[in-house]
């Protein structure tokens, strides 16, 4: 089930130290659109960094990296974004004082013409556009089906549920490239399996196109089409998931070099 | 014409008044509505792409949905074809779909969304006989090629080409219908055996209905919110039955979780509610109180009872003093109307009870709120009727009288036997059960009753559950078993002592109450088995079993207890889908725990198979501990 098309997100030999250390070095792939692409490797490996340098957290030192075509490196987290590229994070970014509804329609925020002068009429087009918007939540709330927790604060849910209401504020913004740092991390088996369920749905419904960190092999290989791996700052496999996994090196990587005799 | 089947009625809807609300769903959290007409327009839509299809008269669909109003239609749509509506339980496991689908000879089957999908595409090998299976929500399945599959919405347009062909032939279809023919087979779950497929006629219906319009007063303008499952006869009485003969409005909740925030929202008319339902909203009432201010709980406290007093003595025909009416009074305006409209009961006219006993606690606490809450009393065999407690005449702890056109009688051997136009027509393809249960027209319920003198019904539990203790002292399980569920952190229980030297009990806690509890004690805990067997709980539960001693004979009461590990399950087996217990089942599989009740054991090792809801399995083993009911005081006692 290759629905994949030609590359959306180039990464060209993009380099990233702090101090003395290589967090990445040289790294290099494509992610083609409509893919869902996993990064992988050991604890400190530069995935999460990886993941910062493309959404503007950070920026690479050398190498390039390109959406449909346009430079985004260098560029700040506001205007990635603006190109169409979300992301959620290992440790939950969301408001939790306030209600599972408006942090999603924050995350519409990208898209909102309004100016504060035209907001405080209530009446008009500022009307008109956040009933618009609204919708566009309503549709992600019933994909994600947290009906019966639109009203209430995320702090007060549950540590699964908040990594998918993070899932939906990140789709508001209905992203070209959606950046998943560990979705699962922390959850439940069933949990688990909810998320994969809901990361493949995103995928298929609205053909997003989607780069995922995790570190359940399992779930990788299970929803992955391709998969890239890496370790102490290099890109040492890429392919399918069958290949990547039979992969010398990656062996090597996770097991250690005695693990091989 | 009168109308004589369902879809008739429909049609007499749609004609009569187009425009009135029949149908709501809350989606994209707003409630969307349909008319009778719209109604009308789509249920012919299905109707004729079904005949489409080659679905003939007398020919099946099977069902597999939560409430929604594409599932209300395909069923009428199969009826208003000649054909036959089969209602499943949208939570049964794999094995259970496959034995109702094949037995019921199913043609079709309606499937809501990819769950249901997946599951049954698991079964096809098994299901030679389904020719399509309809899905309502496209959701995840855009990539599934199985030819099998089809969307609803594609049977809806080829339906309408053809009624562009054919504007006459919907018209003609629904009034080919007789009173007569098979409107649904319901599958029984059944607390022995195999499911039943009992077979009710659009006349089972009628009648039914008709019995309820001479006894309660129920208007064109009524809503009801239907979230219980169809297969379950109270829920398809309602939905189906008396909404199209009186044209009630059907609100559908948005999901399953949101069933009390969309009963705020709507205010019905008319509630039905298993007693589990009732139990929840009581323990939710309970943790609510817990945790509110110290004001509101103070006058929750001080005027529940006054409420519940005058409630009491109104079932008793006693009169009320000015003081207590007084007080009922400020109750009301303080406490009582505010919390029925908090829970969405501000606008019931008749709230229901039926499925199971309610625990009388639970029956006077809604009473003493001022619900009118009334207990009905009947079988999937009756089409869900059969006797009610009247306004003004409601005495605690009866199902009240028989409806009109309902005749009663109780056998020598303490059996219920009904007979009437509403009895249904037989199990189907099951003879053998069809003779056993219809003896010259009258049901054998299988439940244990009698009257009072006033009339009133009593039940006591099913005939054959009724135990009987060495010392030959009787017991009903049931009725201690609805004591101890009073208690908001007591989720399930099974009473056990036949040929046994005294009672003893098993108990499910309430994870959700009992876990807040211990969270506001400070007490740690991991699982349900966990949390069961902490000290604390076990003393928490102690004090539930000692209040139920209280009000139970000295020979019939809980003499010792034990928490369970896991919560009885229906993908189990061990209780129903309407959450009935098998007893049985439970005594047998849970036999080594019973023997340790009844011996000097401390604790019983258990080791359990669990199936998840994919089928697989795992196994849990645990140390149960076992105590005596009052052992605590009786220690104090002697010190």
């Amino acid at each position: 089930m290759t629905r994949s098309g030609p590359a959306l997100l180039e990464i060209r030999s993009v380099s990233k130290h702090f101090g003395g250390v290589h967090a990445l070095a040289d790294v290099g792939f494509d992610v083609r659109a409509g893919e869902i692409l996993s990064v992988i490797g050991p604890n400190g490996a530069g995935k999460t960094t990886l993941l910062n340098c493309i959404s503007g957290v950070f920026h690479p030192e050398g190498g390039q990296i390109r959406l449909d075509g346009a430079e985004i490196n260098g560029l700040r987290p506001s205007r990635v974004a603006a190109h169409g590229v979300a992301r959620t994070f290992q440790n939950i970014a969301l408001f939790r004082g306030m209600t599972v509804l408006d942090n999603l329609m924050l995350g519409r925020h990208l898209h909102m013409r309004n100016g504060v002068l035209s907001s405080l009429a209530y009446w008009g087009p500022a009307r008109r556009e956040e009933v618009a918007h609204r919708k566009v939540v309503e549709d992600i709330v019933d994909f994600l089906e947290i009906e019966a927790i639109r009203k209430q604060p995320v702090g007060s849910l549950p540590y699964g549920l908040q990594k998918r209401v993070e899932l939906g504020r990140a789709l508001a913004s209905h992203p070209k490239v959606l950046l998943l740092d560990e979705p699962m991390g922390g959850t439940n088996h069933e949990e688990k399996e909810d998320m994969a369920r809901f990361i493949l749905d995103v995928n298929d419904e609205w053909r997003t196109t989607i780069v995922l960190i995790e570190h359940d092999m399992g779930v990788v290989m299970d929803i992955s089409q391709r998969v890239v791996v890496l370790d102490l700052g290099r890109k040492i496999a890429e392919g399918s998931p069958a290949d990547v996994r039979a992969d010398s090196q990656v062996i090597k990587a996770y097991l250690g070099t005695k693990a091989t005799r | 014409m009168n109308p004589s089947t369902l879809p008739q009625f429909l049609l007499r809807n749609a004609l009569e008044f187009p425009g009135a609300p029949a149908m709501r769903k809350k989606d994209r959290g707003i409630w969307q509505e349909w008319s009778w007409a719209e109604y009308c327009d789509h249920v012919r839509a299905i109707a004729l792409g079904l005949v489409r299809l080659g679905f003939k008269r007398g020919d099946k669909l099977a069902a597999l949905s939560d409430n929604r109003p594409q599932l209300y239609a395909a069923l009428l749509a199969a009826q208003a074809a000649g054909g036959v509506a089969v209602p499943l339980y949208q939570d049964a496991i794999a094995r259970e779909l496959s034995f109702v689908i094949e037995h019921a000879d199913a043609k079709f089957v309606l499937a809501e969304d990819q769950e249901q999908v997946d599951k049954l595409l698991e079964l096809k090998a098994s299901l030679p006989k389904v020719e399509k299976v309809f899905y309502v929500d496209p959701k995840g399945l855009r990539h599934y090629a199985d030819p099998i599959l089809m969307p609803l919405e594609e049977l809806g347009k080829s339906g309408q080409a053809l009624a562009a062909e054919r504007p006459e032939l919907f018209e003609e279809l629904v009034a080919a219908g007789r009173a007569q023919d098979i409107a649904v087979i319901s599958y029984t779950s059944g607390t022995t055996g195999t499911p039943k497929g009992a077979m009710l006629s659009h006349a089972n219906y009628l009648a039914a209905v008709s019995g309820v319009l001479e006894v309660e007063r129920i208007e064109r303008s009524d809503e009801i919110l239907a979230y219980l499952p169809l297969a379950w006869i109270g829920e398809s009485f309602f939905s189906l039955g008396l909404t199209l003969v009186v044209g009630l409005t059907v609100n559908c909740p948005e999901r399953p979780e949101t069933v009390l925030e969309n009963l705020k929202e709507i205010g019905p008319q008319i509630v039905i509610a298993p007693p589990r339902i009732w139990e929840n909203l009581i323990s939710a009432v309970q943790v609510r109180m817990e945790d509110a201010s110290w004001l509101k709980r103070s006058l929750y406290r001080a005027l529940l009872p006054e409420g519940e007093e005058a409630a009491r003595r109104e079932m008793e025909k006693q009169p009320l003093s000015p003081g207590l009416r007084l007080r009922r009074a400020l109750g009301e305006f303080l406490v009582f109307a505010p919390l029925r409209d908090r829970l969405g009961l501000r606008r019931a006219r008749y709230a229901y009870t039926g499925g199971a006993p309610l625990g009388p606690e639970v029956f006077l606490f809604f009473r003493g709120i001022g619900l009118n809450l009334k207990q009905v009393y009947g079988q999937t065999e009756t089409t869900g009727i059969g006797w009610v407690q009247r306004d003004g005449d409601v005495k605690l702890g009866t199902v009240g009288k028989p409806y009109p056109n309902v005749e009663m009688r109780v056998s020598e051997a303490g059996e219920v036997l009904s007979r009437g136009p509403a009895i249904f027509v037989g199990y189907y393809k099951n003879p053998e059960a069809t003779a056993q249960t219809l003896r010259d027209g009258w049901l054998q319920t299988g439940d244990a009753a009698m009257l009072d003198p006033d009339g009133h019904l009593i039940v006591i539990d099913r005939v054959k559950d009724v135990t009987t203790l060495t010392d030959g002292a009787k017991f009903a399980p049931q009725f201690i078993e609805n004591k101890l569920k009073f208690s908001p952190y007591v989720k399930e229980a099974v009473a056990v002592g036949q040929g046994r030297p005294c009672v003893v009990a098993m108990i499910n806690i309430d994870m959700e109450n009992v876990g807040k509890w211990a969270e506001r004690r400070s007490i740690a805990y991991t699982t349900y088995a966990d949390l069961a067997q902490k000290q604390t709980v076990y003393e928490l539960i102690g004090r539930e079993v000692e209040r139920v001693n209280r009000d139970l004979p000295e020979a019939t009461r809980i003499r010792k207890y034990v928490l369970l590990h896991k919560e009885l399950d229906p993908d189990d087996n061990e209780v129903t889908r309407t959450r009935k217990v098998r007893r049985g089942f439970v005594a047998s599989k849970y036999a080594d725990i019973i023997d340790a009740l009844y011996s000097e054991a401390p604790s019983v090792a258990v080791t359990t198979t669990i199936t998840y809801q994919d089928g697989r399995q795992a196994t849990l083993s645990t140390e149960l501990a076992i105590r005596s009911a009052g052992a605590e005081f009786a220690a104090t006692a002697s010190a």
